[in-house]
């Protein structure tokens, strides 16, 4: 069960940004409070802009002289992955690989190298997953292979690619079927998801986005890529751990109730 | 007859399927001629929604809705249409570009450009570069819309332009981009014809360059 704070993404304004103008203080700021608010890794994305190697390294720097948490390296660069893995002092996490066989053959040698975790999207050279069973397919092709590569299924974060819902009434219902039976197919394989695609074209996003979330843990989803400063969505994923019996005499929430950290 | 336009064209706002279907099937049986039809209901309707769109006022669902009931009258309007030879306003070639397999932007476009009134050949997604000038070459369109939806992939628009370009094909379209990481600043500097934010955009920039070139 973890969180990967999502706020260090150079592809929000206010982050590239920072970037440009080499704002430290502000960057340092924003992971010391997602880490406070209960991130378990922090994302690192630089690929919006400027010289994305040297800022990755910049920044992944500048991140861990400040926290202790881990990172989460977020690029399409295999090159900037390599970069900001170099620089990580703790057992990192990849964001991401993918059963495309480009993607695949030049990610595998440094999550190898690097020993790290890594997130895996459920799609492959014939795209976007359209059902369940497509996603469960690109699944059993991702575990097989990286397990075969030496990761252990506990270093798989599996993403079932989530869709619009404004676009199809359907596609809520299906991203919760898949996550079902990856986690039934795969009891020790992590599930993870970012929370804003769901919502995307539609009226008042955060309710969908919480929601989306309580509903997909009660389905065996166990990580999230989130913005761990919305206290609603932390406190709404502490009560979802529990009431899914993830939370031993529930003793997280109700450490997280006295910390006043979580709220009804 | 005037009444039946305006009812079509707040059916289709409404997105109302069967209602659409129906009053244009009585629009037809009154004797009422397919382009009226198509010019005078189901354009202007579309047009109403995408401005709708644009200003935030409808959601991409009801969106869709209204397009699901305008192309229920299309539907019976298109064949009348094509046996009377009649030609459509624009033809454009439409496509998510190389290396991106995001479809949610594109399809929206090529739904509201048919809803506009234009032909349509949607090439897909991951779309190389000539692909887009093979299509150029066999449907000789007006306009060609390119989509990306990664910061990665929006690279591949300039080298579709430039492919255009390297084939002579350049100066015989317009070319649109859009798609979230793509801005007006960007199109600029790849030298595309127009920047749309969004699929109502889209075609109201293609309607202005249109009647630029009518004049």
């Amino acid at each position: 069960m973890l969180i990967v704070g999502e706020l260090i993404n150079s592809t929000r304004k206010a982050i590239a940004q920072a970037i440009v103008e080499k704002d430290k203080g502000y960057l340092q700021d924003l992971a010391r409070r997602q880490a406070e608010a209960g991130a378990h890794f922090i994302d690192v994305n630089t690929a919006a802009g400027g010289d994305e190697i040297a800022n990755m390294i910049w920044l992944v720097d500048l991140i861990q002289d400040v926290v202790d948490v881990p990172l989460c390296i977020d690029s399409p660069s295999p090159e900037a992955l390599e970069a900001g893995l170099g620089r990580c002092r703790q057992k990192p996490m990849v964001n991401s690989i993918s059963g495309e066989s480009e993607r695949w053959a030049s990610v595998l040698p440094i999550i190898q190298k690097y020993q790290a975790q890594v997130v895996a999207l459920c799609m492959d050279d014939r795209g976007m997953p359209e059902t369940a069973e497509d996603r469960l397919r690109v699944a059993e092709t991702l575990v097989t292979g990286l397990t075969e590569a030496g990761i252990p299924e506990d270093d798989i974060y599996l993403d079932p690619l989530v869709k619009p819902l404004g676009v199809n009434h359907e596609y809520g219902i299906e991203i919760l079927q898949a996550t079902r039976a990856i986690r039934e197919t795969y009891p020790k394989v992590h599930i993870i998801s970012g929370l804003s695609n769901v919502s995307y074209g539609l009226p008042e996003r955060r309710l969908l986005n919480r929601v989306f979330m309580v509903m997909s843990l009660a389905m065996g989803m166990d990580a999230y890529i989130l913005d761990p400063l919305d206290q609603t969505m932390m406190s709404l994923w502490a009560a979802a751990k529990a009431l899914a019996g993830k939370d031993e005499y529930c003793l997280e929430y109700i450490a997280g109730v006295r910390a006043g950290v979580i709220k009804a | 007859m005037a009444n039946l336009l305006e009812e079509i064209q707040e059916s289709v706002i409404n997105g109302q399927a069967p209602k659409v279907k129906e009053l244009t099937q009585k629009a037809l049986d009154q004797g009422m001629e397919p382009q009226t039809i198509l010019n005078e209901g189901l354009i202007p309707a579309m047009s109403t929604v995408g401005e709708k769109f644009q200003k935030g006022e409808f959601f991409i669902s009801e969106m869709m809705i209204s397009a699901r009931a305008m192309y229920a009258g299309l539907n019976l309007v298109k064949p009348l249409l094509l046996s009377q030879k009649t030609e459509s306003k624009g033809k454009a070639v439409v496509a998510t570009v190389q290396g991106d397999l995001h479809d949610i932007g594109k399809n929206l476009v090529c739904m509201m450009l048919e809803g506009g009134g234009y032909e349509v050949v949607d090439l897909g997604v991951n779309v190389t570069p000539d692909k887009f000038v093979e299509a150029v070459k066999e449907h000789q369109p007006n306009f060609v819309m390119m989509s990306a939806l990664l910061t990665t992939t929006m690279s591949s628009m300039e080298k579709t332009i430039k492919a255009l370009m390297e084939n002579g094909l350049r100066e015989q379209v317009k070319i649109g981009v859009g798609g979230a990481p793509v801005t007006q600043r960007y199109a600029d500097s790849i030298g595309a014809d127009f920047y749309a934010a969004d699929a109502g955009e889209a075609v109201s920039k293609a309607n202005l360059l249109l009647n630029l070139a009518a004049k």
